[in-house]
């Protein structure tokens, strides 16, 4: 360390731990200052290693800068400052502080130079973000940050398994560059890939994200995947399976969010479509299509989170989160239809809202490089996200029959935190030149072109044609649809009830033998085994949690000795 | 105290919404004879590629969807109390 600069991710952890402790106007203060704060911080990180040092044989970059970072770290404080104001009236004193844990270990993240920081950080946010949700505190948030935290805690240890094999072969913890030449790299990128909401875990964040509270599901739409898609930027740049996996998810969102009734999992589906966009962006490779990705995750960030304020305000204020029970709110909320008419607008890349500037580059990429399927396959999917979210978003919760439903507008700190992102949203698309400084590579590439402008015009009214037009087919129903969660929500308790009554007829069956030692034995495995024995007393999920954290905390000791 | 229904709730509002949204779509299919667009590819080189390519992309994810629903689709009440 040679001059004194601080770790924007550690002040904001650092901070959130004393918000608990502030009341009334200086809390409020507090939580829209300090990422500002965390913000400037950011800004003072140079270019290249900042803090370093030796550990071992190791040469340990808890902080680095360039302009890669930057980008991200900058959203990502821009995030903690608007969901913190848009979240000040939550009741919930526990989640601004863990959405703060959860943005800083974000932060630290995307400053990490080596490994074992970007690993350390990366299950902070497992657990900032689970906290986030858990704290809700009803019971179904409680189910639904048990099954998260399973999938993040599996994905933990499938990318610990991967960087501990890639510092063994290479005894190098730097974070780079890598190939698929390795099993520990393959390790890698699917422990990454988990966050990205790839398949075939996709399923956890429609699972997870819309139980939160109507303020938390702001926080968690902005930092896990888009981490995810950073370190695949730095990490795995030119992949070209990642086109693929990326394709698959954007049509997976928009087919999945089509069928969705809750809006905030219409949301949350709609996240893995645009994450799939950032992906399959990342696949090509090209510094075109790397910028299209990191820009496409700076203005996805800001809609997505203007998407899900005013679905929050909406569910704050109405208590009701389906489709089928929503409608015509325009009426009461204007302010909030019209901010998240704007956030609409911007995830479908109107022109002259963010996500124009953004999401076009990664397409332009793919018609740079001769990739007549992926090109093809891109604008289908652009007019697939007006669909399913531009148009369907909106219109069914604001719009469509009146459900006579007459809510006041949210409070004025949600308001303000709506108009302060519908302005980014606006103000990304009309000012390109900000946002294309920030980008990671020289931009040669100018989206307002008549023709670029026309086509988009055309591709999006013809949507929005398709969707009135096929109006009767998208009728919300009171239905769910399977996704893989059913694996690990009924195929696996079943099998598993199933399982334990056949060993039951077994020992049933043996006993009925009327052999003496067998029926010692059964005897004595009753003793242990049976409901009240030893063997088989139910663990409470948290001394669970408990043994994972010791046991992971055990390993993470180990490591270092 | 509110009488007369908002302007959006009146059908005959809605019909000229609809009529304008109809001239829009034909102006910007018209707007191509005026604008080079920059194919990059022979397909999106005909006439109105964007139009009809995002019309029928749009209609084929809406029949994948149903089609897929008939198969996973399940009541919301499906895992229990969750939906609640």
């Amino acid at each position: 360390m040679t001059e004194l600069v601080f770790h924007p991710g550690l002040v904001l952890i650092i901070g959130a731990l004393i918000l608990p402790l502030l009341r009334g106007a200086l809390r409020a203060g507090a939580v829209v200052v300090l990422p500002l704060v965390v913000l400037a911080l950011v800004w003072q990180v140079p270019d290249g290693p900042a803090w370093q040092t030796r550990f071992l044989e190791y040469t340990i970059t808890p902080l680095q800068g360039d302009k890669l970072s930057r980008l991200f770290a900058t959203i990502f404080a821009l995030m903690a400052c608007g969901g913190g104001l848009y979240a000040l009236s939550q009741k919930s004193r526990v989640e601004i502080p863990a959405a703060f844990v959860y943005a800083g270990s974000a932060i630290g993240v995307v400053l990490a130079g080596d490994l074992v920081t970007l690993f350390a950080f990366w299950e902070m946010m497992a657990v900032g973000s689970t906290l986030v949700l858990w704290s809700n505190g009803k019971n179904t948030s409680y189910l639904a940050a048990r099954r998260y935290l399973m999938i993040h805690l599996l994905g933990g240890i499938v990318l610990f398994a991967g960087v501990t094999g890639h510092i063994v072969q290479t005894g190098d913890v730097a974070f780079t560059r890598m190939v698929l030449d390795s099993p520990a790299h393959w390790l890698i990128l699917i422990g990454f890939l988990v966050n990205a909401g790839a398949p075939p875990l996709s399923a956890w964040l429609p699972d997870a994200y819309p139980e939160a509270s109507w303020s938390g599901t702001v926080f968690l739409s902005a930092f896990t995947t888009k981490t995810a898609v950073y370190v695949l930027i730095r990490g795995f740049p030119g992949t070209e399976l990642l086109i693929w996996v990326g394709m698959f998810m954007v049509f997976y969102g928009i087919v999945f969010a089509l069928l969705e009734n809750d809006m905030r999992r219409i949301l949350s589906y709609s996240i893995i479509n645009q994450v799939g966009f950032m992906i399959a962006g990342i696949g090509i490779g090209t510094e075109m299509a790397l910028n299209g990705a990191a820009a496409h995750a700076f203005t996805h960030i800001i809609y997505k989170a203007l998407l899900l304020m005013s679905a929050g305000s909406v569910l704050m204020m109405t208590g009701r989160r389906k489709c089928s029970e929503l409608g015509g709110l325009f009426h009461t909320m204007p302010l909030t239809t019209i901010c998240g008419s704007i956030g609409a607008l911007a995830i479908s890349s109107f022109p002259f809202t963010s996500g124009f500037v953004s999401k076009s580059m990664v397409s332009q990429a793919a018609a740079d490089g001769h990739l007549l399927a992926v090109w093809l396959l891109l604008t289908a999917a652009s007019a697939g996200v007006f669909l399913h979210a531009g148009i369907k978003f909106p219109w069914f919760v604001f719009f469509q029959k009146d459900s006579g439903l007459r809510p006041a507008e949210p409070p004025t700190t949600m308001r303000w935190a709506m108009i302060f992102f519908a302005f980014l949203c606006i103000g990304l698309g009309v000012w390109t030149q900000p946002l294309y400084a920030l980008l990671p590579y020289p931009v040669k590439y100018e989206p307002y072109t008549w023709a670029h402008v026309l086509s988009q015009l055309q591709l999006l009214l013809f949507s929005a044609l398709a969707f009135f037009v096929m109006l009767p087919y998208l009728k919300r129903t009171l239905t769910i649809t399977l996704d893989t969660d059913w694996v690990w929500r009924k195929l696996l308790p079943g099998a598993q009830s199933r399982i334990a009554v056949a060993l039951r007829r077994a020992v049933a069956w043996v006993t009925g033998e009327g052999n003496d030692q067998v029926s010692g034995v059964i005897a004595r495995l009753n003793q242990h085994g049976s409901p009240s024995g030893r063997l088989s007393s139910t663990q409470s999920t948290r001394s669970m949690a408990l043994w994972v954290l010791v046991l992971l905390l055990g390993y993470l000791l180990l490591y270092y000795l | 105290m509110k009488d007369k229904p908002h302007w959006l709730d009146q059908p005959h509002n809605v019909k000229r919404l609809w009529r304008g949204f109809l001239v829009v779509l034909a102006l910007t299919v018209a707007a191509e004879l005026l604008v080079h667009r920059h194919p990059h590819f022979e397909i999106d080189s005909i006439y109105g590629f964007n139009a009809w390519f995002g019309f029928m992309g749009c209609a084929a994810m809406i029949v994948v969807a149903k089609a897929l629903a008939l198969w996973l689709k399940r009541p919301d009440s499906y895992y229990g109390k969750d939906h609640d």
